[in-house]
């Protein structure tokens, strides 16, 4: 256990000792996956449950968004806006309060049951009541486990009705109802495997709402239907001849847990599995050379920052502020660290959602930086600490900022540690500085806007903590107009308002937004119409075929 | 035979069965406090990281109301003492708690994972116990000879090398160049749909079941880690049995079986070697149980769903309950292996016998 407990501290230092290894390796493919099946690579252990009234996590979604359907979905033909997946039209009523559905005619589970507007209204009350980490998508619209029968009511077998407390901007409620949160689930199936609760203070339902079968089970109508998923090993999908639109064109679709990049690679190249999805550079690199593979990415709603905690008083001065951001060698990161994996991007909103500012103003300039330092009083620069996770490309990101503060005399102290127990210390604020990423909760600007823009309580028992409060930056007016931003119904100006945001959040604002993630999928030649989209929950695999 | 002879043996005996309830009594007190110590430690060590147990449950994202809610479900507002009593109670009835990672009791789990990681460890210590105990002896017997030398830098290597590094090397070679061996994982996923495992070891299964290209793929799976691990069990056993050698070629019985001319084959076969084993079984038992405990790396490098694998990816993610209940299972392998390994002891050892 002792050599094991050695090589954890070396790996990653010798993984690039084998990666040179394995450049010499270019081994015939003989294994090959069935015709019928896709075979992915994935790691898979972020998943904690399959219930899309609970699920959050990243990978979940991708199997959710396969798997379930939902009133509307993302456009990817243009993501600033929504078109119709179950619903076939949509009324907004004049006040801007009632948004009335209409079912496409015919529409099936996988289970047979036909789908209904009470099994969309069962839905919305389902996830309201258990009250999970994404039920706010639905629920910020002023509807809660007293008032969802009645906001979110089926008016006849094909008619469904939202009704929300304000005059919201129709882009925002019908954004947030493309979250997978607002998958419908098969009401009758899913009542067949409720189990009884005993309510209490903190659960006043006398029912779970099947949420502890659905955590593993299914009832939903996606071109796939979950078959099985085994914690850490696998998940199987297997085609819904049910399914309204056009059919998956493959029988079945694994996702194989497999958490090393260069194993993944390995089993590419032999042709074990036709998708690897969690590759790092080298890899990625060796992979676009082999004839047999090829590379596909698509930038995803995940920003990296770093950011820079308002309690400590150096930090807290708007010149300090400023400075940092000059201070990171922006190109240099996106031509190594993050080649191939990353685009240097540095607004909060990312590519694709409405209201983007495609701005990059700063790059590195360490005389201006110190220009600055000296006003904020501070010429001989100071020392700081920043809490960074063991990962990459984190850590690497982390390395290349600490060389370039130190130009400007600034010295920083890298304190390593598990993901968790960084996450710990940040929701806490009692970090200096933090790296981290962010990952927009649901397509709409709103979502990064009110994490980056907003913090309407700067008290250390706030119950709003968003990421401007992790970080202690009170700022009341941009908080008013985070939240005006809402109420535009107007899409052109709404989009104009998150542009002056983003702005003020670029000059003014303790987070140094660096890149947005860019996914990447190593895969073989054969595959045909295989396409990562711009969200985790739009990675669609119902139109991959095999040669 | 007297009567106070008889008498005496009748004591002697009642004393023999003192002793051995007296032993057995003392085994059982020092299970039960290993056991409430590894429980009390591994809990409160648990509850003393810096991480919030609550993230692993609902992830970053979650809302604050969410976090206070999950935090009273699971008991997180008690004081430590009542938490700790409340696990020690239930862990009593069976009941270790839900893993909040995969959402199985814990149990589930741990039978799903452990097998995987026995069937591994059982073949590693059978290559690393059949090949590393000749090398020993021969390293021993030819003292300072080439092989002597040859065996020290195996062993070596199998000391000094991560096995990171050289389960990648492997794959490399065994698997992508010359591809005799397979990966990922336990199977190939075109039995995904044919076969269903009894008792959790698939070379087991699959020859119960009469499946033999079953059997030979999941042999194709596991060779090559199972190699690797051997390789390491290999280079500690053939260490040790090279000075248990040593130590007892040294020793007036070997010399007095030469003096009486006794073949050298048989004087260190025969012997040395019978006399070295007792002490071995101690050293192979210890590398099996070792091995047991799961090798994460070798587990994460050849996607082997095993124990190490979940026990790490459960404390990485404050899954508590988890982490507990594998500390638990493995704690008991090791007190069972132990004690496996002290029968063992009496077994081979004639002057433990009891006469």
């Amino acid at each position: 256990m002792m050599m094991e407990k050695f090589a954890l501290r070396s790996r990653t230092l010798l993984a690039g000792a084998a990666m040179s290894a394995l450049l010499l390796a270019g081994a015939p493919a003989l294994a090959v996956t069935p015709a019928d099946t896709l075979v992915e690579g994935f790691a898979i252990d972020d998943i904690i449950s399959m219930d899309p009234g609970e699920a959050f996590e990243l990978s979940t979604a991708e199997v959710t968004g396969n798997t379930y359907d939902l009133l509307v979905r993302l456009d990817l033909s243009d993501t600033s806006k929504v078109k119709g997946d179950l619903a076939e039209s949509w009324t907004v009523s004049d006040d801007g309060l009632t948004y009335t559905f209409k079912l496409k005619p015919g529409l099936k589970f996988a289970s047979g049951n036909p789908i209904t507007a009470a099994d969309v209204a069962y839905s919305f009350e389902r996830a309201i009541k258990l009250d999970k980490s994404p039920a706010f998508i639905i629920g910020q619209f002023g509807i809660d486990g007293g008032n969802v029968t009645e906001k979110a009511k089926a008016v006849d077998d094909t008619t469904f009705q939202f009704t929300v407390d304000k005059a919201y901007a129709p882009s925002f409620v019908l954004n947030c109802l493309s979250a997978t949160v607002a998958s419908v689930v098969d009401a009758k199936l899913v009542k067949e495997h409720v189990a009884a609760v005993t309510p209490s203070a903190d659960y006043k339902w006398d029912n779970d709402f099947g949420n502890a079968w659905l955590k593993t089970g299914y009832a939903g109508s996606g071109a796939y239907k979950l078959r099985e998923w085994r914690a850490n090993e696998a998940v199987v999908l297997e085609r819904n001849d049910n399914y309204f639109g056009e059919k998956a064109k493959l029988a079945r679709v694994i996702y194989r847990n497999m958490k090393e990049s260069s194993g993944q690679r390995l089993a590419l190249e032999a042709g074990d599995i036709d998708v690897a999805r969690n590759l790092e550079p080298n890899d990625l690199d060796a992979i676009a050379k082999n004839a047999d593979l090829t590379t596909t990415s698509a930038p995803k709603g995940t920003v990296y920052y770093i950011s820079l905690n308002q309690k400590n008083p150096n930090l807290a001065k708007p010149e300090v502020r400023q400075a940092f951001k000059y201070l990171v060698d922006y190109d240099a990161l996106g031509s190594t660290i993050l080649k191939g994996i990353g685009e240097i991007h540095q607004t909060f909103l990312p590519k694709g959602v409405l209201g983007e500012l495609d701005e990059n103003p700063f790059k590195l300039d360490v005389a201006k930086a110190k220009e600055l330092l000296a006003k904020a009083g501070l010429p001989d620069g100071f020392s700081v600490t920043m809490d960074v996770r063991s990962t990459q490309p984190v850590t690497g990101m982390a390395e290349s900022i600490q060389q370039t503060l130190g130009q400007a005399g600034i010295k920083l102290e890298i304190i390593p540690g598990d993901g968790k127990q960084t996450l710990t210390k940040y929701r806490a604020r009692n970090h200096d500085i933090y790296i981290g990423q962010w990952g927009q909760d649901y397509f709409d600007p709103n979502s990064n806007a009110q994490t980056f823009a907003s913090n309407p309580d700067n008290s250390d028992d706030a119950k709003i903590k968003t990421l401007a409060w992790r970080n202690a930056w009170d700022i009341p007016d941009l908080t008013k107009q985070t939240e005006a931003a809402l109420l535009e119904k107007d899409s052109a100006k709404r989009a104009a308002m998150y542009q002056d945001l983003e702005k003020k959040i670029l000059d003014t604002s303790p987070f140094v937004v660096i890149h947005q993630q860019l996914e990447v999928a190593g895969l073989r030649k054969n595959l045909k119409g295989f396409a990562l989209g711009p969200s985790f929950d739009t990675n669609f695999v119902g139109q991959v075929s095999k040669e | 035979m007297s009567v106070a002879e008889n008498q005496a043996t009748a004591e002697r005996g009642g004393a023999r069965a003192v002793a051995v309830l007296s032993s057995i009594g003392r085994f059982l007190v020092i299970a039960v406090t290993t056991y409430l110590g590894l429980l009390a430690v591994t809990f409160f060590i648990g509850r003393v990281i810096p991480i919030d147990p609550v993230l692993a449950v609902l992830g970053d994202r979650a809302p604050a109301n969410v976090v206070e809610r999950t935090r009273r479900e699971m008991g997180l507002d008690l004081p430590l003492i009542e938490q700790f009593y409340i696990y020690v109670k239930n862990a009593l009835n069976g009941d270790f708690g839900t893993s909040v990672l995969t959402t199985n009791p814990v149990m589930t789990d741990i039978r799903r994972a452990f097998p995987a990681t026995i069937e591994l460890a059982t073949l590693g210590t059978l290559i690393g116990a059949l090949i590393g105990v000749p090398l020993g002896v021969l390293a021993a017997v030819r003292r300072g000879s080439l092989i002597d030398q040859i065996v020290r830098i195996i062993g070596l290597i199998g000391y000094s090398v991560p096995i990171f590094w050289l389960g990648l090397l492997a794959l490399v070679l065994f698997y992508a160049r010359l591809q005799w061996v397979a990966f990922p994982g336990r199977l190939n996923v075109v039995y995904e749909y044919t076969f269903t495992p009894i008792t959790g070891f698939y070379l087991l299964d699959a020859a119960l079941q009469g499946q033999w290209d079953v059997f030979r793929d999941a042999f194709r799976h596991i060779i090559l880690p199972a190699s690797l691990l051997g390789y390491f069990s290999l280079a500690y056993i053939s260490r040790m049995t090279r000075s248990f050698m040593l130590n007892e070629l040294s020793q007036e019985y070997i010399v007095a079986a030469r003096a009486k001319g006794l073949s050298e084959r048989r004087i260190i076969w025969g012997h040395a070697l019978r006399n070295a084993a007792v002490p071995m079984v101690t050293v192979i038992a210890l590398s099996y149980a070792g091995l047991l405990e799961g090798s994460v790396l070798t587990e994460t490098v050849f996607s082997w769903p095993g124990i190490g694998l979940y026990i790490t990816n459960s404390l990485q993610n404050a899954d508590m309950n988890a982490v507990l209940g594998g500390t638990i299972v493995i704690g008991s392998v090791f007190i069972a292996i132990n004690l496996l390994s002290d029968l063992l002891y009496r077994v081979l050892d004639p002057r433990t016998k009891t006469r």
